[in-house]
């Protein structure tokens, strides 16, 4: 019989796996790769959450951030590249102009 | 034989996400995403979710996965397998953070309680199959967000074709 | 509200003319001075009318407007015709007429023309409006105001340095007094919950012997009252200590100096104490002390007038002199003689100024008596009235002066006061000085060889009719003005009096008719004595008073530089407090304090904001970094 908490520790760590590449790495889209693995997360604890307390709505709500999420990677990904057309690099040490 | 699935699914899971946040080669990480995805798709498989999975495989690792594969490599990087994929300063910052985080979520999820159930049941689940059961939930009590999700994609269509399109030259 | 109407037009049309004269009076140019004239004179012949109502036995009390009433306190203008009202409105509107008259002549071709006109009529108003109050805060406006015109009037040629500080000492000096009398007035509100006098002076018996806790030190309450209402009478007529700027006010224009240092303004103290007289007689301290100040008065600025060679200076001196003898009548008790001396010194001193006016008039503005001399044959009424107006002050009857003088003498050496019999022998040892030095001007100024330049000989001539005409009128006041108080002594019934008894009481002193007897001729000897020591010293000859300047310099020295007091001044208070506003207030305060902190506050914001800002680095990082652990806190504090 497998815990509820063991599918949200999982969760947990996937989670902050996905803040720990946020963070570190060089690459705009390793970033947001970063992101999409934070957000699968998030859609396993939510499922795993509906499963265990018998109602679908936490299902439901994957559903729609999955569409969400499609959606927010395109544009994402049209933001990069439209900052490698100005910037020539995809790295987020060259691209500082919000610098105070 | 339940419980033998999930510790795969998990392990693999976590051992995946370490290696692509670690890794190199951009296009290696993303390769082993689609990996991490389908032990996803599996997990929620494990949760009587198969219409999730579904999605979860059609979406996320045909769509999206092979958008940032595009991306890669109209942005071409040769040389970066050459260098550090991490920052060069705050990489221990982002360690704490998350380290951090880590031990907040523990303490939250061995310290709560769940709330009321609700009506699906697993065997209803089971027996409706869970496709006519999330169909059921989406177009009766949440109609409204599903148009305003078809919305969101068709701004996020827009949005693509905005900001990728070649700038026009001359008039 | 049964206020008449001439009542109201006596301070209100010098209001109007004021506000007229002073918008519309450069259109007007010559003719500035007929709005003013007119005014003074309608209110000339509405106190005349006045006067008249209150000998059938007519008085007012009533509140004009009430400004503001909270709680107790209630501040209003109201109007109080009685006796002494009447006296006081005659004395400021005919002096201020006869004034305004001589002005004409006066200031003729001056470019301020309109403007003087303006002033004097604001001071004007402001004097009937500290004469006619029937309570102490409106007598407090009228006395800032006549402090105010007087300020005005005293540097009205204000390119000139000497005029403009002279205008300034004046109203500080002022002011010092006028903290005492604003105290005074806080301390009758406090004790009689009002300050309208009918209401302090119906209950003022109630309040002897009380006493008030000021720093663990018990003051009678009636003399503490008494003893700060004075202060602003030392103050606004010149008395020792703060006597310091009516010499320096000469620098105004001679009518200015007629009008408001010799017969109105600076008898607005003696006109406070005899209005409070209730007040003053309950406090036997505060009677004494204001002997004993006019006595030391008296005698200080009387010696000082003996060798001042301003023709203006002598005369305000002798003004001061002449106050202080007001004073002692008030401080004896005999409030009515110190009235009545005011109401005749008005006319012979306005009338010793408007004649030096004259006579300056005549010398081409000079001022200086040694570069004068034997005018009288080309100024000969001028001469004529200066004479009736010596005599006067010098108490030779049948003149005014004499009567007055005599009364206060009199009333001094009979008195129950203490200090009264002092005050007699300074002040008749005074009346001799006086003599003296009135004398001396009119030898040195009209008598014997004319001593100043061809040029001013040239044009010595006697003044327009403008001017000539008051001065007459004036010797006529210097002469008949003191028969309505001819004592019973002397057959008459002392009108006088019996007249203002109803205000002031009667004086608690019963001398036999051979003292009076007494006392009289003893002055009028040293009047007499004094006039033949001023005609051997300096028609007869001419030498003594060089060789005793030349003996006794140091005496003449200090006498001459008035005992020092202004510089003694300077040193102790001027001078500390401009040293103290330079380096303390502006090196301390205002430099390193205040500009400190407005210019260290935004110092220390750039600084500050300059450290926030390393932290925007730009870099998306280093933003998530700090987002992640500020999401890590919250958690934790949450959950």
């Amino acid at each position: 019989m497998v815990h509820l908490s063991w599918y949200l520790t999982v969760s947990a760590m996937l989670f902050c796996i996905g803040v720990f590449g946020f963070l570190t790495r060089r690459n705009i889209i390793m970033m947001l790769l970063s992101i999409e693995l934070m957000l699968n997360s998030v859609n396993l604890n939510l499922a795993a959450m509906s499963h265990y307390m018998e109602d679908i709505r936490g299902q439901v709500l994957v559903f729609f951030i999955i569409a969400v999420a499609a959606a927010e990677a395109a544009i994402g990904l049209g933001i990069v590249v439209t900052l490698f057309r100005n910037y020539r690099s995809v790295y987020t040490e060259d691209i500082t102009i919000l610098k105070g | 034989m339940v419980q033998l699935l999930f510790f795969y699914f998990a392990l693999v899971v976590i051992g995946l996400g370490l290696r692509i946040v670690t890794c190199k080669n951009p296009v290696h990480s993303v390769l082993l995403m689609l990996l991490l995805f389908f032990h996803m798709a599996g997990l929620y498989l494990l949760l009587n979710a198969e219409f999730l999975a579904a999605v979860q495989v059609i979406v996320y690792a045909g769509a999206i996965l092979v958008l940032y594969l595009f991306v890669l490599f109209l942005v071409n990087l040769r040389e970066e397998i050459k260098m550090s994929p991490f920052v060069q300063k705050g990489k221990w910052a982002g360690l704490v953070a998350a380290l951090a985080l880590l031990i907040t979520f523990l303490r939250g999820v061995f310290n709560f309680t769940l709330g009321p159930h609700g009506q699906y049941t697993i065997e209803k689940v089971q027996q409706i199959t869970h496709t006519k059961a999330m169909g059921e939930a989406i177009y009766t009590t949440y109609i409204l967000p599903f148009e305003i999700a078809g919305l969101i994609l068709l701004v996020a269509v827009i949005g693509g074709l905005a900001l990728a399109k070649k700038e026009d030259k001359g008039a | 509200m049964n206020m008449p109407i001439y009542l109201l037009v006596i301070p209100f049309f010098p209001l109007a003319s004021f506000i007229f004269t002073l918008l519309v009076g450069k259109r007007l140019g010559e003719k500035a001075h007929w709005p003013p004239i007119i005014a003074v004179l309608t209110s000339f012949l509405c106190a005349c009318y006045a006067f008249n109502q209150v000998l059938h036995g007519t008085h007012i009390n009533a509140d004009l407007y009430t400004w503001f009433a909270s709680a107790k306190f209630k501040a209003s203008v109201g109007f109080l015709l009685d006796e002494l009202t009447a006296v006081m409105l005659i004395v400021v509107t005919s002096i201020s007429s006869l004034v305004h008259i001589y002005s004409v002549g006066y200031m003729h071709d001056d470019p301020g023309y309109y403007r003087f006109f303006s002033y004097l009529s604001l001071f004007t108003f402001s004097m009937l409006m500290l004469v006619l109050g029937n309570n102490f805060l409106q007598l407090y406006f009228g006395w800032e105001a006549v402090g105010l015109s007087s300020y005005l009037l005293i540097g009205f040629w204000y390119h000139k340095k000497s005029a403009s500080d002279a205008g300034k000492k004046a109203f500080i000096v002022n002011r010092f007094g006028d903290f005492g009398f604003g105290l005074g007035i806080m301390v009758v509100f406090l004790v009689f919950g009002s300050v309208h006098y009918d209401t302090v002076f119906a209950h003022v018996h109630e309040v002897v012997g009380q006493t008030f806790n000021f720093l663990g030190m018990n003051f009678d309450v009636i003399s503490l009252m008494a003893i700060l209402l004075f202060c602003g009478a030392v103050g606004k007529s010149a008395q020792i200590p703060l006597h310091v700027w009516l010499p320096d006010a000469m620098e105004g224009p001679t009518p200015v100096s007629a009008l408001i240092h010799a017969a109105t303004m600076v008898t607005a103290g003696v006109f406070l104490v005899a209005r409070c007289n209730p007040i003053f007689s309950l406090s036997p301290a505060a009677m004494n002390l204001v002997t004993i100040i006019g006595a030391l008065t008296c005698f200080f600025a009387a010696t000082i007038a003996l060798v001042q060679v301003d023709i203006k200076r002598v005369i305000a001196y002798s003004t001061v002199s002449q106050l202080a003898y007001m004073f002692i009548g008030c401080g004896v008790g005999a409030y009515g003689a110190g009235i009545f001396h005011l109401y005749t010194h008005a006319y012979f001193k306005a009338l010793l100024f408007l004649g030096a006016g004259s006579v300056i008039h005549a010398m081409s503005d000079e001022q200086d008596i040694r570069k004068m001399g034997g005018l009288k044959k080309y100024l000969p009424i001028t001469y004529f009235t200066f004479l009736m107006a010596s005599l006067s002050i010098s108490g030779i009857p049948p003149f005014a002066g004499f009567f007055s003088k005599d009364d206060i003498l009199a009333m001094a050496f009979g008195s129950p006061v203490a200090s009264g019999k002092f005050a007699w022998f300074v002040g008749t040892v005074v009346a001799g000085m006086t003599a003296f030095y009135s004398f001396r001007l009119i030898f040195l100024t009209f008598h014997g060889e004319f001593r100043g330049t061809e040029e001013q000989r040239k044009h010595l001539h006697e003044s327009p009719l403008t001017m000539t005409i008051p001065l007459t009128l004036l010797a006529l006041g210097a002469l008949a003005a003191g028969w309505v108080g001819v004592p019973e002594v002397l057959g008459g019934e002392n009108g006088w009096a019996h007249f203002l008894s109803p205000v002031v009481g009667h004086p608690d002193v019963h001398l036999s008719h051979f003292t009076e007897w007494a006392l009289m001729v003893i002055s009028v000897s040293a009047g007499i004595g004094g006039i033949y020591l001023a005609y051997l010293m300096y028609m007869v000859k001419p030498e003594i008073p060089v060789e005793l300047a030349q003996r006794h310099q140091k005496l003449y020295q200090t006498l001459f530089n008035k005992y020092y007091v202004d510089e003694f001044y300077n040193a102790t208070i001027v001078q500390p407090t401009i040293n103290c506003g330079r380096k303390v207030l502006r090196g301390i305060t205002d430099g390193k304090i205040i500009e400190g902190i407005v210019n260290g506050v935004p110092g220390l914001i750039g600084r500050f904001s300059k450290l926030l800002s390393k932290f925007q680095t730009g870099r998306v990082q280093h933003y998530g970094s700090v987002m992640a652990i500020g999401a890590f806190i919250l958690l934790w504090i949450f959950m």
